[in-house]
């Protein structure tokens, strides 16, 4: 099996750790990972704004950085949406239709196609809770959403109660979004800041001492709302704590 | 088009037209479960009452002709009214608790949507088919049939059918078709005087507003706020803002002028090819006073609102009040096949941009809204912007798929004030896909140069930037030294939008990118 890791590109930027995280990870289940050199970003910003024209240049540079191998994995279930749903500003060859349909999200990728049944070497003894990016939960089906009536699930659930120690509590409102958005967050900045100093106060309020996402594009959000606001709320990634941060 | 009415005086239990029968019994045979009085989803509400001095209510959307309307500005003023905000926010967050609770208590929910999504595609694949058939039906029942092509034909029609009958006053149930076509207005200029018997639309006829929301149209208002209005309008004490006080006041007034008008005007629900009758659903009984007390009656339908069969009405029942309000029904479901004894009633089918709508083949499936409002309850920015900020006939998710049919260019800044949640399009009773509907309309908009300058050099520039892996190492290594090197005004100032509200993350020492070239690479 050879995997392409998929590193966005404000994770390249701000979030090293979590790329550095998903590659060890991976590699402990005796994966052979490769990071591709030449990769950007998948080209959510530019079609999440309509500029589709834009994009078609950063999508054709993804797909050909990716499409020599099986499985594509990136921590990020924002951007992996981008991929697998929304890449259309590339002419749709075989090569981009390989790509978008071996392109995983990192939570899913261990639940659903490695299976994953322990993480031994994963302790992670805090009160903590799960917040649900968007695209994540209704975008590649994390998890059973809210407003439906359907059974409940939840795949990043299922992967944190293999690790030793921790204790989830829930949100008042689990499934409402942060505000993030990608561009919103700067050109609607005003609701994008209001609705993550809410988001903030219910994870206060729920006792929770780390939040944890599939997505660190959210909690760069909330982490920026949680400092302007005084309050002491952490942020980790869950890559990090499969792979066996304690903190 | 509109029926279920409500707001915030209702929903703290004043309903104008329903008052709880009170009677002292004992738990097992309350008024609820002894089934003489009915568990209102908005009358278990509980009050929220305010504490502070009274915060001046935030007004909505600058409108300056045919500018680009600004939701973000207007949403910002909402949001600096903490009050305003605040009860917005738990007010219509509680509404999508309640229809999360109703919808649990159906084990064929999901199916009722496939279901009615089926139906409206179905009949607005066939409408022209079933159109003809309502407009035949209507009249075998005696009912005067018009056809209107836009807004202004609408009110010509209304305008002339009162004409002929000399009427001067004019009682009216809520409709949003009414308001996409400017009928108050008009009316006002022609000389008719319009009085709304929803108890929200009146408050904000007299406050000069648009409905914020379709099923609860006065929602941004705190008490305060109505306390206020009343005692201009009234003359009641602006100090008492108890909400039986002020709805009675309401009734009090708006009684008269009921029981005195000309003619009675109604919106539609549902209107059914099979039988030529409409359906009215209200909360507060008023569609049925402005239908019955005049001998008048003239019903406005958009050509969206045909359904096929009695049959199918079951389907929608079930489905609007629960997801509308998040109770089983409306108080009143009202069904008009005919003119009362001795009157006469008109229905007059308008058009006003949906055929043309019907052919957009991305957005041509908005025409299934039952105007619920579920979609604006759940839509976190909705919630903390108030609906009138959206400065369009439509607010919240459906709005922004709707409005700018209506004017490409005013509302061609609509689809951004969203974050692409997807929330709306799961609670959408006929599975209108609204966010990636939204979605697309951006699309348009960047393809009909509709793009600030600022958003379109940006997307331009991260374009060029995210295609060129040379460039984009350039830029993150800038990037991460721009931020540890800049002071901390600079970062914090007025033009980084990032930064006003919110920290800016921290640099870290390297990227992914060269830890890795350091770590795991030969080269």
């Amino acid at each position: 099996m050879r995997v392409g890791l998929f590193v966005p590109c404000y994770v390249d930027a701000f979030h090293p750790q979590v790329g550095i995280a998903t590659l060890e990870l991976l590699e402990r289940f005796g994966i052979e990972v490769e990071y591709p050199f030449d990769q950007t970003c998948c080209g959510q910003p530019m079609t999440n704004s309509g500029c589709h024209p834009e994009s078609a240049a950063t999508e054709a540079l993804f797909v050909r950085n990716f499409e020599k191998f099986d499985y594509i994995v990136g921590p990020s279930g924002s951007c992996v949406h981008h991929v697998r749903y929304n890449l259309d500003a590339v002419e749709q060859t075989d090569a981009v239709r390989k790509v978008r349909a071996n392109t995983f999200e990192l939570v899913e990728f261990l639940h659903d196609v490695l299976k994953v049944d322990a993480f031994p070497w994963a302790e992670f003894p805090h009160r903590v809770a799960y917040h649900n990016n968007c695209n994540a939960l209704r975008g590649i089906g994390h998890s059973s959403m809210s407003e439906l009536r359907v059974a409940p699930f939840s795949k990043p659930l299922d992967l944190l109660r293999k690790v030793r120690g921790i204790e989830v509590v829930k949100l008042a409102r689990p499934d409402e979004c942060c505000g993030f958005g990608g561009t919103f967050s700067v050109f609607a900045e005003g609701i994008s800041s209001k609705m993550g100093h809410d988001k903030v106060q219910d994870e206060v309020r729920s006792g929770a001492e780390y939040v944890i996402s599939s997505d660190s594009s959210c909690m760069m959000h909330q982490q920026g709302c949680a400092e302007r606001a005084g309050l002491p709320m952490k942020y980790i990634h869950i890559a990090q704590v499969l792979n066996g941060a304690s903190s | 088009m509109k029926g279920l009415q409500s707001d915030i005086l209702i929903a703290m239990g004043a309903g104008a037209g329903t008052r709880p029968v009170e009677s002292a019994v004992s738990a097992d045979d309350s008024p609820v479960k002894n089934g003489r009085r009915l568990q209102h989803a908005e009358g278990a509400s509980r009050p929220l009452h305010s504490t502070t001095a009274r915060e001046p209510q935030p007004r909505g959307a600058r409108i300056r002709g045919n500018h680009r309307v600004d939701q973000t500005e207007a949403a910002a003023r909402f949001i600096a009214a903490p009050q305003h905000e605040k009860m917005h926010d738990d007010r219509l967050w509680d509404l999508r608790t309640k229809r999360d609770g109703q919808m649990h208590a159906i084990p064929e929910w999901e199916e009722l949507r496939a279901l009615a999504s089926a139906i409206k595609e179905h009949t607005l694949t066939h409408l022209d088919q079933y159109l003809d058939e309502f407009e035949q039906n209507a009249r075998a029942n005696g009912v005067h049939v018009h056809w209107a092509m836009d807004g202004d034909e609408h009110n010509q029609i209304v305008h002339g059918i009162l004409r002929d009958h000399g009427a001067k006053t004019l009682i009216k149930s809520k409709s949003m078709l009414t308001e996409e076509c400017g009928f108050r207005s008009y009316m006002a200029r022609v000389g008719i005087e319009v009085i709304e018997t929803d108890l929200g639309e009146r408050i904000q006829q007299l406050d000069n507003e648009d409905p914020s929301h379709v099923v609860v149209p006065a929602v941004h208002k705190l008490r305060g706020d109505v306390a206020e209005l009343f005692a201009t309008h009234l003359g009641t004490d602006p100090a008492d803002d108890n909400v039986h006080h002020l709805a009675e006041a309401q009734r009090q007034a708006t009684r008269p002028l009921i029981l005195d008008a000309d003619a009675g005007m109604t919106g539609c629900n549902f209107a059914i090819a099979e039988t030529g009758g409409i359906t009215v659903c209200t909360n507060e009984g008023n569609a049925d006073l402005s239908a019955n007390v005049p001998k008048l009656h003239i019903a406005s339908v958009g050509i969206e609102k045909v359904i096929p069969r009695l049959e199918h009405l079951a389907v929608f029942i079930r489905l609007l009040s629960r997801s509308a309000l998040g109770s089983p029904i409306t108080q009143y479901t009202s069904h008009i096949r005919g003119p009362r004894d001795g009157g006469e009633m008109h229905v007059v089918l308008v058009d006003n941009g949906r055929s043309a709508r019907l052919a957009l083949e991305k957005f041509w499936t908005s025409l299934k809204c039952i105007r619920c409002g579920a979609c604006m309850n759940t839509c976190p920015v909705y919630r903390r912007s108030g609906g009138l900020s959206y400065g369009a006939t439509y607010s919240g998710p459906i709005g922004l798929i709707i409005d700018p049919t209506f004017n490409r260019h005013k509302y061609s800044s609509l689809p951004f004030s969203s974050s692409l949640n997807g929330s709306c399009s799961n609670v959408c009773p006929v599975k209108i896909n609204i966010h990636e509907q939204i979605s697309a309309w951006r699309q348009v908009m960047a393809e009909n140069h509709e793009l600030t300058f600022v958003k379109k050099a940006a997307m331009k520039a991260a374009g060029v930037l995210l295609a060129h892996p040379a460039l984009y190492r350039v830029a993150i290594a800038t990037a991460d030294s721009a931020l540890n090197g800049l002071p901390r005004f600079a970062i914090y100032s007025r033009l980084n939008a990032w930064g006003k509200h919110r920290e800016v993350p921290h640099a870290p020492r390297e990227s992914f990118h060269s830890w890795y070239k350091r770590n795991r690479s030969a080269s």
